[in-house]
Order: C-alpha cells, then sequence, then structure tokens
C-alpha cells in the first residue's frame, strides 16, 4: 500500500532520516516505535506530501507522493488520513460538523444522508451523544475519538495515527487501542501508528518498525521483535534508561564541571 | 562594523523572503476555480467578523475625530473670520487623509490582529495541517475569505467614518458653536471634488486596506506555532501595518495631492 524507498530526508544541516527503506502492507495495522525527537511525525508528513524527501521515492496506491503536481497531491490525500496528536478538531465547529466537514467538502450529498453518515461514525468511536459539544467541551480522550470518526468519515484506505495514545489515561487508551484495530478489520484500511506506548502498540500491530539514529534498526512481527538480538532495540522494547541510548545528554565531565563552578 | 553590514543584510534578505512567502500565500488563496456556492457562507462570515465587528469603533472614532477637527478648525478660522470654511475643512481632512489612515490603522489594530491570531492558533493546533491532510486548501479556504473580507470591507468603513466624522463636525460647529448649518453644508458642497477628493480617498483606503490585510494574513500564516511566536506575530502585525500604512500614505498623497 505504501512503499519508502532509500528516503533521504534533511532538515538544515540536520539529517533526520538517512537511506530508510519502509513498506507497509494493505490491511494491515504497521506501527513506527521509536525514542523521542526521531521525527517519527515527520515520516508520516512525508507519507501525506506536507514535507518533500531530498531523495528516495515514497508509493502510495500506485502513486509516488514527492513527485506528484498539486491536484493530484489533492487527489491522493482524499484516500488517506491522518490523526494529528492533538486531534486538532476544528475549534469553531461542533463535534457534529467536524465529522461532516470532509464529507460536506468532498461530496455533493444531500443533507440527510450526511447525518447518517456522521451519526455512524460517532457510534463507531461511542461519541453519538456527543454530537452537539464544542471542541472545547470535551476530554482530551474524547477529543482524540471524535478527531478519528472525522479521520474516518470518508472511508480512507490508509489513515495515520500520530501518536495516538500519548497522554491517555488507562480507560481512553484501552478504547483507542480497541478503536484502531477493530476500523483495522472492520472497514479493511491499511493503518500506520507512530508511537512509543511500547505495549499498546504490540498489542495491536501486525508488522513493527523500530526506528533510531536516521535509519530502521529492527522490524518484524511484535513476536520477532521480542526475540531481536540488537542491545538497542531490547533497551527501547524494555524500557531501560541506560543502553545504548545513553541516559545522559553529551556531556563534560561531571566530577570536572563541578570542581570548575567550585572555582 | 562588519558585523553590522551582515545585520542589516540578513533584515534585508528576510524581509525580502516574506515578500516572495507573502505573495506565495496570496497567489495561492487567489488563484483557481472560484466555488461561490460552497463558499459564500465562510465570505458572509469574514464580512462579520471583519466588517460588521470592526463598526462600533469606527463609527465611535469617526464621531470623535470629526468633533475634534471641528473644534479646532474653528478656533483657528474664527480669527479669521472663515468660519463658513469649518464645512470644507472638516471634509477635506477627513476624506483626504484621516478617514482612510485612521480607518486603516484601526483595522489593524481590531481585526488585523484578531485575524493574526486565530490563523496562527489554527496552524499551532494543527488545524491548518489536518485540514491539508483532508485536501482541503487551507489558503483557498481560510486565507481567501478573509482577504477578501479585510480589502472589501475597510474602504467601505472608512466610507463609514468619514460620513460620520462630518456629522460630528456638524454637531460641534453647527449645533454648538453656532456655525451657520446651509454655510457648513453649501462650502462643502462647493469646495470638495469626487474625484480628486471622494475617489482619492477610496483608492487610498483599497491600498491600506490591501496592505493590511495581507500583512494580518501572512504574519498568522507564517507565525511560529508557539504561544510566543503568535504573540510576537500580532504584535508585528499591528506594528508592521501601521507603519506601512503611513509610509504608502506619504507616497499616495505625494503622487495625488503633491503636485
Amino acid at each position: 500500500m505504501v512503499d519508502i524507498q532509500n528516503l533521504t530526508f534533511r532538515r538544515g544541516e540536520r539529517v533526520i532520516y538517512d537511506n530508510m527503506s519502509m513498506q507497509f502492507s494493505r490491511g494491515k495495522v504497521t506501527a513506527i516505535m521509536g525514542p523521542s525527537g526521531i521525527g517519527k511525525t515527520t515520516l508520516l508528513r512525508l507519507i501525506g506530501g506536507q514535507l518533500k524527501p531530498d531523495s528516495g521515492s515514497i508509493v502510495f496506491d500506485g502513486a509516488n507522493i514527492p513527485t506528484l503536481k498539486r491536484h493530484e497531491l489533492y487527489q491522493a490525500r482524499k484516500k488517506m488520513s491522518m490523526l494529528f496528536q492533538s486531534g486538532a478538531l476544528f475549534t469553531e465547529m461542533s463535534v457534529f460538523d467536524n465529522v461532516a466537514f470532509p464529507i460536506r467538502e468532498h461530496t455533493r450529498l444531500p443533507e440527510a444522508i450526511i447525518r447518517m453518515m456522521v451519526l455512524m461514525k460517532l457510534e463507531a468511536v461511542g461519541l453519538r451523544g456527543a454530537r452537539d459539544l464544542m471542541p472545547s467541551e470535551l476530554s482530551g480522550g474524547m477529543a482524540r475519538r471524535a478527531a478519528l470518526a472525522r479521520a474516518i468519515a470518508l472511508d480512507p484506505q490508509l489513515i495515520m495515527y500520530d501518536e495516538p495514545f500519548a497522554g491517555q489515561d488507562p480507560i481512553s487508551m484501552g478504547v483507542i487501542v480497541r478503536l484502531i484495530k477493530s476500523l483495522n478489520d472492520a472497514l479493511g484500511m491499511t493503518s500506520i501508528v507512530v508511537s512509543h506506548d511500547v505495549t499498546e502498540v504490540m498489542s495491536i500491530a501486525d508488522y513493527v518498525y523500530i526506528v533510531a539514529e536516521r535509519k530502521v534498526i529492527g522490524h518484524g512481527t511484535p513476536a520477532q521483535l521480542l526475540q531481536h538480538e540488537s542491545p538497542l532495540v531490547q533497551q527501547f522494547l524494555q524500557g531501560q534508561a541506560d543502553g545504548p541510548v545513553p541516559f545522559h545528554f553529551k556531556a563534560a565531565d561531571y566530577a570536572q564541571e563541578l570542581m570548575e563552578m567550585k572555582g | 562594523m562588519l558585523n553590522k553590514l551582515q545585520q542589516l543584510g540578513a533584515a534585508t534578505i528576510g524581509t525580502i523572503q516574506g515578500l516572495g512567502r507573502a505573495s506565495l500565500m496570496l497567489f495561492g488563496a487567489l488563484w483557481g476555480r472560484p466555488r461561490p456556492v460552497k463558499a459564500w457562507p465562510l465570505y458572509v462570515k469574514q464580512f462579520y467578523v471583519v466588517g460588521v465587528l470592526s463598526l462600533l469603533i469606527i463609527l465611535v472614532s469617526g464621531l470623535f475625530i470629526g468633533m475634534v477637527l471641528a473644534l479646532q478648525g474653528y478656533t483657528v478660522l474664527a480669527k479669521f473670520g472663515a468660519e463658513q470654511m469649518l464645512g470644507p475643512l472638516v471634509a477635506l481632512s477627513l476624506l483626504r487623509e484621516l478617514g482612510p489612515v485612521v480607518t486603516a490603522l484601526l483595522f489593524a489594530g481590531r481585526a488585523g490582529s484578531a485575524l493574526t491570531a486565530e490563523i496562527g492558533l489554527m496552524k499551532a493546533t494543527e488545524q491548518l495541517s489536518s485540514m491539508e491532510m483532508m485536501a482541503v486548501d487551507p489558503l483557498r479556504r481560510i486565507i481567501a475569505p478573509r482577504f477578501w473580507a479585510g480589502v472589501i470591507c475597510m474602504p467601505l468603513l472608512a466610507l463609514i467614518f468619514n460620513a460620520v466624522g462630518i456629522l460630528g463636525g456638524h454637531l460641534v460647529g453647527v449645533d454648538w458653536l453656532g456655525v451657520d448649518g446651509g454655510g457648513y453644508w453649501s462650502a462643502m458642497q462647493a469646495n470638495v471634488d469626487f474625484y480628486d477628493d471622494i475617489v482619492n480617498g477610496i483608492i487610498k483606503s483599497a491600498v491600506f486596506a490591501f496592505i493590511v490585510t495581507v500583512i494580518a494574513l501572512h504574519k498568522g500564516f507564517d507565525a511560529i506555532p508557539t504561544s510566543e511566536g503568535i504573540s510576537q506575530a500580532t504584535t508585528q502585525t499591528v506594528v508592521t501595518a501601521s507603519l506601512a500604512v503611513l509610509g504608502f500614505d506619504f507616497i499616495l498623497t505625494a503622487v495625488m495631492f503633491g503636485g
């Protein structure tokens, strides 16, 4: 469904990805995990065509995203969807209008059918009763679920989740985990989940990529990864504070620095 | 010395880059097939937010500036026994200069800063990004209606400002200070030229509207998506737009009335 080959992306002088390749199979939940700050969200923006890579190809449904013309890119985006970390609901619209937004923009369906579609999507995320609320009246978990209903409003082929579990309480985390899996299975979508919540991701992903140091350091099914020989992969999966990724940010010698302050 | 030169160079390049980005934004917003049916409610809303909600400050300011002009003008004109020229004095000051300029300054403070903050916050909360990912162009959907609302409303607000100012002048000059009412209007009619004064004033106002609106939209769209970035962008909108209005006012005045 999405095939990334030899992707290189720089921000100024800083290399974010160096010659990285990944494949996301149709109908599967694929997770991308890795430490904070390695540009996982950037990868989703690259797939969505909001950023252009320095080199490499990102093929989505047969089209190489970075080479598409503006209107072709917009056509491709109609087939994909993204759930932002913040939810990114439109604050001046009610939950109902937020979910109806993509349908109203891209179709000419009569309002009665739009209403039916929106109610179905809201029912799927358990927020049918909250349709008249404004985004400011929702809790963080509810906002993310409302945004999820909006993201699936037009039944996209691909849905990208940016840190869907970040900052959620255990109950809403469980709800979202279940939703991602059930939506993927029921609607036959391809899902890409970017996250660093190991337990949740491992429980729903069919395939996992672990990204660190500008490239993929390990990939496989969750079971395969648990047996992975790389110490970096193991450090990440087991959440050890120190290891190949050091606990301390690069600094001068500790004792020497303390002595300097004294002097 | 070298450092200063470098700073100057960097500032110049930054300004030119900013102008380039603003032009691209405007081009992206305005270029393309219009979709009047879908866009109509968005435009109506922006005309209300940008235009109608600015009415109060424009009406009050216009009234007071007209009254002050009449009061100040009367004391000088009375010394020469030329009180009957109060009408043209108030009208010409407003039509040629104060109407377009003060409206633009008030508009930058009232509507411009609001536009910048709104768009900056939409950017910071990823609303613009999510719109883009839903295959809806934020330039067409967010920027274009606000641009047209600003460009069309501001000259209308300036005209309202002028009208209210002239009434304010009448209130003070005729009703309070006792200048002859017929003289106030007839001298104004005789001395105000439609093309030289009214049309030129409208042209000025249209230019200011363009400048203020584009600066406000660009600063919001280009804002660093943090609370500090948005507050900076909002301040910059008011400062840059006000200075640009005053600078262009001089140029336009020199071209229109300079000789």
